[in-house]
């Protein structure tokens, strides 16, 4: 029975790492519920003495890439309006828009950096652990985190100085 | 990374802004810094990054779905006598049916996965056989279902009857149960231990469902008797007969589970 509750704790962080992959909540849910239908009806493959926490996001890694929702999501974000110019905002509003500003950079970030940066900054795992989870070298890890990362940095640059709608069009996000 | 007079490197940047270095080396890439300030910077960028992406998602984890979803995994875990309840909860919580399912594989299933690989599959009182468990499982996820019950509806059981008998490979008549008082909801396709399985669902005027779970069994598979078990609140009866294994499912006493199985069985042999 513990291992019930050891499932129902990573239910949340699954939750939290679909939305920010996804950009979108409804569709970030059915990424969720289609990983833990999947982990339910695999259970007897994951081994008691290994790391639930990895294996539940190897299969939801799994399943991201399988539906090709890597890339619907991007079809989706390209077919949606377009951003209005950012609005003039108070100093004190100046936190919120550099995370409106991070929001938007994740959403622009091509998907081998996104799982990376997302499973490192936000899950928090060890390069090890990411490998292991996405399938890769550490050393693919490492320079994918480098990599995107930089781009993030960029990305977060260039919007606040109000470039991005120069060259290329910012995207909504979807939620 | 654990040698000491390396030079740092990318790699030992990203580490320390995760945590993910030993003390000692943690102290020689701050002293690095200190003299290094481009990569000083990179490295609070980086870390503001990773506040920021906390800051917008870490919200998800306190969503009251969440909260709600555990709670109601322990209600399953300590009362097997309530899924009233938690099928009452699930209507208002999609994800939640997830909390029914992975209690009832616990609750039940943990044994029967332990004993399968070592022992052949028998009938007791703390494993179910593959067939009767999964049917259960699909019974506790689609029956608490206001919007979406069934794929197909009853409407369309000539096309509901001719896909699933295409999908199944073999010719499917859709029982019906209105001499008891079910009428046929419709149906829909589910991924079984091995292959495609079909559940047809069932209404009475009380709002009670049954489900009717049909898939291929393996060739040869001896023909058997009806069968009893429970699991939850969930009485089932399951039989094989030619290619396929049946398993009816409700929540409602065994007799009156009986009556709906003798009559399916006999529906199916017309």
């Amino acid at each position: 029975m513990r291992e019930v509750d050891q499932i129902t704790h990573h239910i949340p962080r699954l939750r939290r790492y679909a939305q920010a992959l996804m950009s979108n909540a409804v569709a970030a849910d059915d990424l969720v519920q289609d990983a833990l239908e999947r982990a339910v009806s695999k259970f007897s493959l994951w081994r008691r003495d290994s790391d639930l926490r990895a294996w539940l996001f190897t299969i939801m890694h799994n399943v991201y890439v399988n539906q090709g929702l890597a890339t619907s999501r991007r079809q989706h974000m390209m077919v949606e309006a377009p951003d209005v110019d950012a609005p003039t905002v108070p100093a004190a509003q100046e936190h919120s828009m550099a995370i409106r500003d991070m929001n938007r950079a994740l959403t622009q970030l091509p998907d081998e950096f996104r799982e990376v940066v997302l499973l490192v900054g936000l899950e928090k795992m060890r390069y090890e652990e990411v490998a292991q989870v996405l399938d890769i070298p550490k050393g693919t890890v490492m320079s994918r985190l480098s990599r995107g990362r930089e781009k993030l940095r960029q990305l977060m640059a260039g919007e606040s100085k109000g470039t991005s709608s120069s060259d290329e069009p910012a995207f909504r996000v979807v939620k | 990374m654990s040698t000491n007079s390396n030079p740092i490197e990318e790699k030992d940047l990203h580490a320390y802004v995760d945590g993910q270095l030993d003390a000692q080396r943690r102290e020689e890439v701050e002293e690095w810094l200190a003299s290094n300030p481009e990569d000083a910077q990179r490295a609070k960028d980086y870390q503001q990054q990773n506040q920021a992406m906390h800051a917008l998602f870490d919200p998800v984890l306190t969503e009251p779905v969440s909260k709600t979803l555990s709670e109601s995994v322990s209600e399953v875990l300590v009362s097997n006598s309530e899924q009233q309840s938690v099928q009452g909860l699930s209507n208002k919580i999609p994800l939640l049916r997830f909390a029914a399912m992975i209690g009832f594989m616990f609750f039940g299933g943990i044994i029967g996965y332990a004993i399968r690989d070592l022992a052949p599959v028998t009938d007791t009182a703390h494993s179910m056989a593959s067939m009767p468990r999964q049917a259960t499982i699909a019974h506790l996820v689609y029956t608490p279902e206001v919007l979406h019950p069934v794929e197909v509806t009853a409407e369309q059981e000539t096309h509901l009857s001719k896909w699933l008998s295409k999908r199944l490979g073999t010719d499917l008549h859709v029982p019906h149960l209105s001499p008891l008082g079910f009428s046929l909801m419709g149906g829909r396709l589910l991924p079984g231990e091995d292959g495609p399985a079909a559940q047809f669902m069932y209404e009475n005027a009380q709002g009670k469902r049954l489900t009717l779970y049909v898939t291929s069994v393996e060739e040869n598979a001896n023909e058997t008797a009806f069968q009893y078990d429970q699991q939850n609140d969930v009485s089932v009866f399951y039989w094989v007969d030619g290619p396929l294994g049946y398993v009816l499912s409700g929540e409602i006493d065994k007799q009156g589970l009986l009556e709906a199985a003798k009559e399916v069985y006999r529906m199916i042999n017309l």
